[in-house]
């Protein structure tokens, strides 16, 4: 009696190890290659960010941090992608939220609409530049549309109007995919609720921000950080529409790793990744606290 | 059904429209635009691309820009040029060819056997992993070019393909994406093929794989795009000019032969419109399942 239970227990045990032993195969090759290509890696240059020199290999901490954070490219790099995405972002949430809510109501020709707004984000970059420029040109035809009514243009691309063009061209490509998600969460909402709140008489703008708004916290610090990533990739745009050394507003980050990548100076590479990654966890942690907030009470 | 307080249809209808034509617009314009002779787009366009050209051109140039629609004379010839005549638009299109598809097939290979895993097991170990994956996933290229660059000069990669198709095709997005499709599969649906005596592997392919075509349909879509964009990893892990994909190489012909430019732009979005025309519910809906990130 005794006996046949022992052997089922191990036998139970046998099967949970090779289950935990299966799993672990199945979860290894991707593993390997992440640790590869980028764990590992990014701990050297965790490392590289803390010494000062590969021939000398001398600890110096936090130089390389100051050094990077005082020079003037990385601040005009880092001021330029931060005013960027400061107004990027927000912009390609609320109108997606908008775009969503417009093809929420009952209008026709809904999926052709839906294609059309996300057509933008499959249209490879490099394909779009050149009837870009031919808008956005000094002699493009903005400036000949604005010309018609008398209103001054300006050189989109080396002025100080040329964050407007970035932000447009950012929002072309990316409205239709945040919209989508919109979409999807909207009709997640439950119905019974936003009955009630129609037969107890509440306002469209309660509805709205009452309701609608709270259901969709989630899916908004999820656009959110979506839009933060891909507010990052504009470099693209900017250099496929303007080069390598374009416009003192249009710098980039990525602009300031490319110059620093062609000198090959690791310790300033490595300080300027670390600064980033911190930059970035820490933005992110802060829409997590703020959406845990102001979606609490929703959450079952 | 629910009545929706909607105003105005017809003027929401509008605005709509109004809207999508915006969105719609550029990507027309390159489409037809490439069908116009070099001289019709020199009349249209010649102001904007003649002082991008270093040299005074000597050919005539219209006073005004404008935008137009339909070629007066449908020319087919820069098509001819770019398909018979010049092999290195053919080259360059064949770089990202063979840059993109590796990674795309490769890595929905590694994320599927990855997202199984994840789904199957759960514990400390795991949730860790995930998490760093998901980490993994926020960071932008300004961040993980330096970790790719120093690997990549480590194992002797710097300046070959590999460079690039490694670290692509182990991106992490697909692998969080599929993880969340594979949770929604029915634990009850791989217990009754485990009873059945199917080995784990076998679960894996005969049960799970079949039950989320859709979503690796989206994911290999998603990464397409991705990588059949990309600008920031051959510009700093591929010096060699000739092995640089189209979407780098587009940038540099536009001055001189716009005509050509044109029809190489379009060249270069078919294969991703076609994939988008094709399986556009299937993204829309992998796009969705994305987003609910308390999945």
């Amino acid at each position: 009696m005794k006996k046949i239970k022992i052997s089922r227990r191990a036998s139970l045990e046998r099967r949970e190890l090779r289950d935990r032993l299966a799993g672990l195969c199945f979860l290894l090759p991707e593993f390997l290659g992440v640790m590869i290509f980028f764990i590992i890696p990014f701990g050297i240059v965790v490392y590289y960010s803390l010494i000062d020199g590969v021939a000398s290999r001398e600890f110096v901490f936090l130089d390389n941090f100051k050094a990077v954070l005082q020079n003037s490219a990385f601040r005009t790099a880092a001021k330029n992608t931060a005013v960027f995405s400061a107004a990027a972002v927000p912009l390609a949430v609320i109108l997606a939220l908008v775009l969503a809510l417009l093809l929420e109501c009952r209008i026709p020709a809904k999926s052709a609409l839906r294609t059309f707004f996300l057509s933008p984000m499959m249209v490879p970059v490099a394909s779009v530049v050149l009837i870009w420029q031919v808008i956005f040109h000094n002699n493009g035809v903005l400036n000949e549309f604005l010309g018609v009514f008398g209103a001054a243009g300006a050189d989109w691309l080396h002025s100080d109007y040329c964050q407007i063009v970035v932000v447009t061209l950012f929002l072309w490509k990316n409205l239709g995919y945040n919209m989508v998600l919109f979409m999807a969460a909207l009709s997640n909402i439950p119905t019974e609720l936003l009955e009630v709140a129609d037969v107890e008489g509440a306002s469209p703008l309660y509805r709205f921000f009452g309701i609608k708004l709270r259901y969709l916290s989630p899916t908004v610090l999820f656009v959110t950080i979506l839009s933060l990533i891909n507010s990052f990739k504009v470099f693209r745009e900017v250099y496929l529409l303007t080069g390598k050394y374009p416009y003192d507003g249009l710098y980039t980050l990525q602009h300031f790793m490319n110059n620093t990548f062609a000198s090959l100076d690791y310790q300033k590479l490595s300080a300027a990744a670390v600064i980033l990654a911190i930059a970035m966890v820490i933005i992110i942690a802060l829409l997590f606290i703020v959406e845990d907030r102001f979606g609490r009470d929703v959450e079952g | 059904m629910k009545k929706k307080r909607c105003f105005s249809r017809g003027a929401l209808f509008i605005l709509a429209l109004l809207f999508a034509a915006g969105f719609v617009l550029p990507t027309l314009l390159t489409v037809t635009n490439s069908f116009m002779t070099e001289s019709e787009l020199n009349a249209n366009y010649g102001q904007v691309f003649s002082s991008t050209a270093s040299s005074g051109s000597t050919t005539y140039l219209s006073e005004s820009v404008t935008l137009k629609f339909i070629p007066d004379k449908v020319s087919f010839s820069q098509y001819i040029t770019v398909l018979f005549r010049s092999p290195e638009y053919l080259l360059k299109f064949w770089n990202s060819v063979i840059l993109t598809l590796p990674i795309v097939l490769v890595q929905l290979g590694f994320a599927a056997v990855s997202a199984y895993g994840f789904t199957r097991w759960r514990g400390k170990v795991r949730s860790v992993i995930f998490f760093s994956y998901v980490i993994l996933m926020l960071m932008p290229y300004q961040v993980t070019l330096v970790p790719n660059y120093l690997v990549s000069e480590k194992l002797g990669l710097l300046g070959t393909r590999w460079a690039i198709i490694f670290p692509g095709i182990f991106a992490p997005f697909s692998v969080f994406l599929l993880t969340k499709f594979m949770r929604r599969i029915p634990v009850s649906l791989i217990e009754a093929a485990r009873l059945e005596g199917a080995g784990e592997w076998k679960v894996f392919t005969r049960v799970c794989l079949p039950q989320c075509r859709s979503a690796l349909y989206s994911v290999a879509i998603l990464t397409f795009i991705d990588n059949w964009n990309m600008v920031e990893q051959p510009l700093i892990l591929l010096s060699d000019a000739s092995k640089q994909p189209l979407s780098v190489y587009l940038s540099e012909i536009n001055t001189g032969e716009v005509g050509v430019a044109f029809a190489v732009a379009t060249i270069y979005m078919i294969p991703s419109l076609l994939l988008f025309l094709h399986g556009e519910s299937y993204l829309a809906e992998g796009i969705a399942y994305s987003g609910s990130v308390k999945g």
